[in-house]
């Protein structure tokens, strides 16, 4: 089925690589032990987690005890940002104002506890301030949580700087950095953050497997208890199969993100080309971007529309994350950059892989075409 | 037939996936990789009706409701969510005092910890010697401000089954909420919620011949139970549980419950037979003591201790079988099995205990392998005991002094 869509919504989730599954799937049949048992069967699964764990922390530049084995990316986000809030209500937290819900609303459960949350305002550029942090850290603050890259936009955020920032005024710093593995480099320690959140389903791995990475004289309360599992950090039986394709899906990056990043960006690049031509806005192109990200819209078009019109032609694409297309919010990460929300209802997000091709971004550029000028004219009788 | 070592006998820890489960899941995980909150576009669409047919298949087993059935990481993270999600919701209007049991899974024995940390009152009631409550000491540990009870229905290290109707009865009563763990019941015990006075109840895939990573919370409709939830963000799962879902595991959670609802009962007839023909060749060994009530049991599990033999060089001798001495998640300490100590067993019957348990897949050649090997190995670590040479001498080894050394 669907062999003749074409995918580019891959910010969303991505195809399992072929070469994963092929890892994978001993661990689907006879490697079934459970990694706690102390039979042979464990032994083997506890060995299969820990060999993932060295190629995930490789992978970010880490080591491999900095590695918290989770379900997803949610579950490491709210771990971090519940784990560290817990521990101390009388702090603030310095939320971006551009974070995935799994950010947002976990701070917003822990500020209905009475801690206080600020937000860390972002440019029209789609950039966050650093100035804006320097404001926020005035009051004294447990966490600051910004992500590497944004998801909607794929503006590259200044990560680096603001761990700086943070650790000068005695914060821990978090980066979701989700949208950024396997496209661009991502380094835990050049970085020089104390945890950030990446997950298996976006780069080519299964869904089911994420991590925290975490530096471990950090203090922090498990989100899940109970039989210890991760050194007590994350209880319940590790998923082996999803554990060990995370690892597998980390180890191919490393051979491959050169190829993956600058094939994208040339997908990116010819789309752009002939979006500008179709007249559209696209959101954050002055800064840098993740090299596989388009954001645009076109004035007095919903974006809604568009994406279910471009589904009938065979086109899958998002109109902000895939979280929240269920809700038609204007997204909300337009909404802080300050786009009119006229304009911001009409988003769309194309993300590519390295397995799309030249021909499908044509062919996507002729349907996005013949649609507008539909749907212009549907506008038209209808006014 | 050959039989192949180690052979597994510890179904209780994990399962291996079903051929028929993995079939269903490996789709999933090639072509119709969706993310199923993408409403937009039809690969999303795909995953979404995938999830919820598996829901369908799930609710199926317990008699439920498939709008009753919320997806999670697996009964850990379902016993964790039922248990400071539902003590939080309510505990505002009853209050701030939990009964659970001694024997429960670690998995909610720590929320139940966590819980006392933020201020509330636990009662950790004490088990008969057989593993099984008495329903005069659940009713009297209730206090006026008892908001939430939670009760496994099925021990992971004895096997022994609670009188779930009744103790939720009593719940009602009360007008206390009721959680129960289910993980080592799916496919084992009959579980109709149509019928039982539950409230919460967990769920586990890899117990019951899913894949790992995959569980699922029972939360009642009518009366409609509220938690809050434990994890945010997308406002998955009608806003009780965020995150993506694997859509090919829960597909295999779905895959696994409809097998385990519909063969069940032929599948338990055999293993319960399996069961009896490997505590009949066990019980052939002089001083082995079953652990747990036998009648009120699943027939997949045998827990049983080998006296006079010292528990570390017992899991040594045995490593042709795949056995667990404790439940796994707390194999990794060599503190005696609390489960065990709870049933008034000594430290040292605690370590010298096995539980072997039955599965889908284990043969009456694997069975008696396991009585043969059991019957040399016990043989062997006892003729190098002093102990058991003292016990064959007659000298009642509790009654003896040790000087210290």
């Amino acid at each position: 089925m669907n062999n003749q869509h074409t995918y580019i919504d891959h910010n969303a989730t991505t195809r399992l690589d072929p070469r994963v599954l092929e890892v994978m799937l001993p661990y689907m049949s006879d490697q079934y032990g459970n990694a706690t048992s102390r039979h042979v069967y464990g032994r083997s699964a506890r060995q299969a987690i820990e060999r993932a764990r060295e190629q995930v922390a490789d992978a970010v530049e880490a080591h491999p005890s900095q590695i918290v084995f989770t379900a997803s990316g949610t579950e490491s986000n709210n771990f971090i940002v519940r784990g560290i809030a817990a521990l101390h209500l009388d702090k603030a937290l310095a939320i971006s104002a551009i974070e995935h819900p799994c950010v947002t609303k976990p701070a917003e459960a822990m500020r209905q506890i009475g801690c206080r949350v600020n937000t860390i305002a972002v440019s029209a550029n789609g950039l966050l301030s650093t100035a804006s942090l320097q404001s926020c850290l005035t009051s004294p603050t447990s966490l600051v949580s910004a992500m590497l890259a944004n998801n909607e936009t794929g503006v590259m955020q200044p990560v680096a700087e603001m761990a700086e920032l943070a650790k000068q005024h005695g914060a821990l710093m978090h980066t979701d950095a989700v949208q950024v593995l396997g496209k661009m480099p991502v380094s835990f320690s050049d970085l020089n953050v104390d945890a950030m959140t990446i997950s298996s389903h976006k780069i080519g791995g299964p869904q089911g497997a994420g991590a925290l990475v975490l530096d471990k004289r950090i203090d922090i309360q498990p989100l899940m208890m109970g039989g210890g599992q991760e050194k007590g950090l994350r209880s319940g039986t590790e998923n082996l199969a999803a554990i060990v394709g995370f690892g597998a899906a980390c180890e191919l990056i490393k051979n491959e993100l050169k190829m993956r990043s600058s094939s994208t960006q040339a997908l990116r690049e010819q789309l752009e080309a002939g979006l500008k031509q179709l007249g559209a806005s696209i959101f954050g192109n002055s800064v840098a971007r993740l090299p596989n990200t388009s954001f645009f819209a076109f004035e007095g078009i919903e974006g809604e529309t568009m994406l279910l019109a471009l589904d009938r032609k065979g086109y899958a694409i998002a109109s902000g994350s895939a979280c929240s297309s269920d809700s038609t919010e204007p997204s909300h990460v337009l909404l802080a950059m300050g786009v009119e929300e006229y304009l911001a209802r009409g988003a769309l997000r194309v993300s590519f892989a390295s397995q799309n091709t030249s021909q499908e971004v044509d062919g996507f550029l002729l349907a996005l075409a013949s649609e507008l000028t539909r749907l212009k004219q549907m506008t038209a009788i209808a006014v | 037939m050959t039989v192949h070592t180690p052979i597994y006998l510890d179904y209780s820890a994990t399962t291996p996936v079903d051929k028929r489960v993995a079939a269903k899941m490996i789709p999933f995980l090639t072509e119709d990789f969706g993310n199923p909150a993408s409403r937009s576009h039809s690969f999303g669409w795909i995953a979404e009706k995938a999830v919820e047919e598996a829901r369908e298949e799930v609710a199926k087993l317990v008699n439920a409701d498939p709008r009753e059935i919320v997806w999670t990481s697996g009964a850990t993270e379902s016993n964790n969510l039922a248990i400071k999600g539902a003590a939080h919701f309510y505990s505002g209007t009853k209050g701030k005092h939990v009964i659970t049991v001694s024997t429960e899974h670690k998995a909610v024995i720590d929320p139940v910890r966590e819980l006392e940390r933020e201020g509330f009152e636990a009662t950790f009631l004490q088990p008969e010697p057989n593993g099984l409550i008495d329903l005069e000491k659940f009713k009297a540990a209730i206090r006026p401000d008892t908001v939430l009870a939670s009760v496994m229905f099925v021990n992971n290290e004895i096997g022994v089954i609670q009188d779930i109707e009744a103790i939720g009865n009593i719940c009602r009563e009360n007008n206390i909420i009721f959680h129960v763990d289910a993980a080592q019941a799916t496919g084992k015990v009959l579980i109709d919620l149509e019928k039982l006075p539950v409230d919460l109840m967990s769920f586990s895939a890899h117990k019951t011949y899913g894949p790992k990573g995959i569980g699922a919370l029972y939360v009642r409709r009518k009366p409609r139970i509220r938690i809050e939830a434990q994890m945010h963000g997308g406002g998955h799962e009608r806003g009780m549980r965020s995150g993506t879902l694997a859509t090919h595991q829960i597909v295999g959670m779905g895959e696994a419950f409809r097998i385990a609802r519909e063969e069940m009962a032929t599948e338990n007839e055999r293993i319960h037979m399996l069961r009896d023909r490997l505590l009949k060749g066990l019980q052939e060994i002089d001083e082995v003591y079953v652990n747990g009530d036998l009648a009120h049991r699943v027939p997949h599990n045998l827990n049983i201790s080998f006296n006079f033999v010292e528990g570390e060089s017992l899991i040594m001798a045995v490593k042709d079988i795949a056995v667990s001495s404790g439940s796994a998640c707390t194999s990794a300490s060599l503190e005696p099995s609390y489960v065990l100590r709870a049933l008034g067993r000594s430290d040292e019957l605690a370590h010298s205990s096995i539980r072997f348990s039955i599965g889908r897949f284990t043969t009456e050649e694997d069975v008696d392998y396991t009585i043969n090997l059991m019957k040399s190995k016990i043989g062997k670590l006892r003729e190098l005991s002093p102990l058991w040479e003292m016990h064959l001498d007659g000298v009642d080894l509790s009654k003896v002094e040790w000087a210290a050394h």
